[in-house]
């Protein structure tokens, strides 16, 4: 691999992170919008309100930059990165397209890439104790338990694709994957995406963020660019949990003609998720916290013990 | 790579973590040293199992091992820290010293007429400081 | 420390060990931060840092696999664990007020008190008697020992996880019985009696 590839697969990386974003917030205004009913911004950009996502990134930049008199300043200034680069890094791993689609292919995958999701909530956590303010110590709080709880059944039904494969690495995965692998890894896929969504603090899972008891959670202190990067953490945790979700239990680049169009199919797969992600805020109410909690204690890890089962029985079966 | 470089580290995260332990008051700072200084033992089974070329690889597998084990351990030590934070409203090691010998919470002065000290801290279940204790000494 | 004097070896470094003291420094810091910061949270930021680095290090040392497996329990459960300890024990949310204020050196001075103990020099002479102790035991006798990084990845996961369930099963399972145990364990400890309070 000479240095003109890697810059090139680096910039595409950073490119990807650019965009993909950006797109999922614009698609969220929109979608959100035509749900509920009306239009949706449509000024900005002239067609269809396409550029108001730079619009507001404009406005959240030339907002003042605030740190609370009782923050803890270092941690608080911190907080927003340590949430967005995580995701960045993730990206690295996951395969678009067949043979060698992928940035860098990591031996252990799987563990690459959960474990740096978890180092993002850090974040969350850094930004809810050093704003000094109870609402967003409560947030911070509700956040770490509800990492602590959907931690676990994620890992299991991650645990499950890498048994039937016998491999931990993502593009090892997509390579012996077949098309029944859908039903048979199907409870595993939905409690993957769930907890990934509950880990983004999505709604329904989105009580470490609930407006209506603690204002913003770990957020309510941020204001400008700082939140603007919290923003964009999430939706690029979006993107980032869609991809993997379509690569472990979609089977990312298959399709047809995978050879040739390959990154069309992960790219489809991804955006038909993150559609789902957005769809399902705007059609369910927010868990509440004791809720949150025993969704993942007594459904989704049972669920996703169940499909190691499964999994672990049809692998000595067959 | 000279064996000696991961040997020197984990030898002084060992001593950083050893230090964390002995010079911490809150409960939970203590954990993370003892964490430091798990981290250190882990560094040298991994480096002297890459070093042995060890055909059962069973420095890594103790280190897989002892990372388990002291998640268990975060574990059990934290609940154990908040039931005592709820029932003292303290997390200072410092001040959890109702179980010691009754030497007497009045210092060393005297070790036989200290029957009565030995039952105040006793009864001392309040989140108040109660009776400060001569053992905690500010620095 | 690491200029074992007249050893040829150690004054042509290479790549990998340069960078391996580079990060191995970083880590020191990073512990001894977290080791006296008068910050509670602080130090487990700190302590993120360090472990960090240690998974950097078993990297350099071709142990992917518990790098891994270092970032995915240590970073992401127990610092979180840490937190939500210290943000439970009510770690003092940074001193309200401003450095001009009068009673910022008495707030400072409590959350020192707060943080270390009255043994703290014992605690040093302790520490850095150990170290003289084990870094020049460690250095006499591995002077000249050389890892070879170069034939094989020592720690891939496919060589761990034949390790682990080849050699190392029974152990596996009896830790199993022991993680459950601990699970049980802290739910007993943090469940509360009916009527009141413990």
């Amino acid at each position: 691999m000479d240095a003109l590839d890697v810059t090139a697969r680096i910039a595409a990386v950073l490119l990807a992170f650019l965009i993909l974003p950006l797109l999922v917030g614009q698609t969220e205004h929109k979608v959100m919008a035509h749900m509920q009913g009306r239009v949706g911004p449509m000024y900005a950009g002239g067609f269809h309100g396409w550029a108001q996502l730079v619009a507001d990134g404009v406005k959240f930049a030339q907002k003042e930059d605030i740190v609370p008199a009782g923050a803890d300043r270092r941690v608080f200034q911190l907080a927003p990165a340590v949430a967005l680069i995580p995701y960045m890094l993730v990206l690295v791993a996951i395969p678009v397209a067949p043979d060698g689609g992928v940035v860098h292919a990591i031996d252990a995958g799987i563990f690459f890439v959960l474990a740096v999701m978890g180092v993002g909530v850090l974040g969350s956590l850094m930004g809810g104790w050093a704003s000094a303010n109870k609402f967003s110590l409560l947030g911070g709080l509700r956040t770490a338990a509800q990492l602590m709880a959907y931690e676990l059944p994620m890992l299991l039904s991650a645990a499950s694709v890498a048994m039937a494969a016998g491999t931990l690495s993502l593009p090892g995965i997509l390579g012996v994957w077949e098309w029944w692998w859908l039903p048979w890894q199907l409870i595993g896929a939905v409690v993957f995406f769930t907890a990934g969504l509950a880990e983004l603090q999505r709604p329904p899972f989105d009580a470490p963020v609930a407006d209506s008891e603690i204002i913003f959670g770990a957020y309510t202190e941020y204001t400008g660019l700082r939140f603007a990067l919290f923003l964009l953490a999430e939706y690029a945790g979006i993107v980032v949990l869609s991809a993997l979700t379509s690569v472990l239990f979609l089977g990312g680049w298959h399709g047809p003609f995978a050879g040739s169009v390959g990154w069309v199919w992960t790219l489809l797969k991804t955006g038909v998720l993150a559609f789902g992600v957005i769809w399902l805020r705007v059609s369910y109410p927010r868990l509440r916290e004791d809720q949150v909690q025993r969704l993942a204690w007594t459904t989704l890890v049972p669920l996703a013990l169940l499909q190691i089962a499964l999994t672990g029985v049809v692998k000595v079966v067959m | 790579m000279h064996l000696a470089y991961p040997a020197v580290l984990a030898a002084l995260l060992f001593c950083v973590g050893l230090y964390g332990v002995l010079a911490r008051r809150n409960v939970i700072l203590v954990l993370m040293s003892v964490e430091l200084m798990l981290n250190a033992v882990n560094l040298n089974l991994v480096a002297f199992d890459v070093w042995l070329r060890d055909a059962l690889h069973a420095g890594q597998a103790l280190t897989l091992f002892v990372i388990a084990i002291a998640a268990a351990e975060i574990g059990i030590g934290l609940a154990i820290v908040l039931l005592v934070y709820r029932n003292r409203g303290s997390s200072d090691i410092d001040r959890l010293r109702d179980l010691r010998e009754s030497e007497g919470p009045q210092g060393g002065s005297g070790g036989g007429s200290s029957d009565e000290a030995s039952v105040t801290p006793a009864t001392d279940n309040g989140p108040g400081p109660g009776p400060d204790p001569a053992g905690r000494q500010h620095a | 420390m690491n200029l074992a004097a007249g050893h040829p070896g150690f004054l042509s470094p290479t790549g990998v060990e340069i960078v391996f003291v580079l990060v191995g420094l970083a880590t020191l810091g990073a512990a001894l931060v977290t080791v006296t910061t008068k910050r509670l949270v602080h130090a487990a930021l700190w302590l993120v840092a360090a472990l960090g680095g240690v998974a950097v290090e078993y990297l350099l040392l071709t142990a992917e696999f518990i790098a891994w497996v270092q970032v995915l329990i240590y970073v992401g459960s127990v610092v979180v664990l840490l937190l939500f300890g210290l943000m439970l024990t009510k770690a003092p949310i940074v001193p309200p007020i401003t450095r001009d204020d009068p009673s910022y050196a008495e707030v400072r001075a409590q959350a020192t008190a707060d943080a270390d103990s009255g043994n703290r020099w014992i605690a040093l002479a302790v520490a850095l008697a150990a170290a003289a102790t084990l870094v020049t035991v460690v250095v006499d006798a591995f002077r000249s020992t050389w890892i070879d990084l170069d034939e094989s990845v020592a720690g891939s996961a496919k060589v761990t996880g034949v390790a682990l369930f080849r050699h190392w099963v029974l152990p596996f399972e009896a830790l199993s019985v022991l993680l459950l145990a601990a699970l049980v364990g802290a739910i007993v400890l943090s469940k509360r009696r009916k009527g009141g309070e413990r």
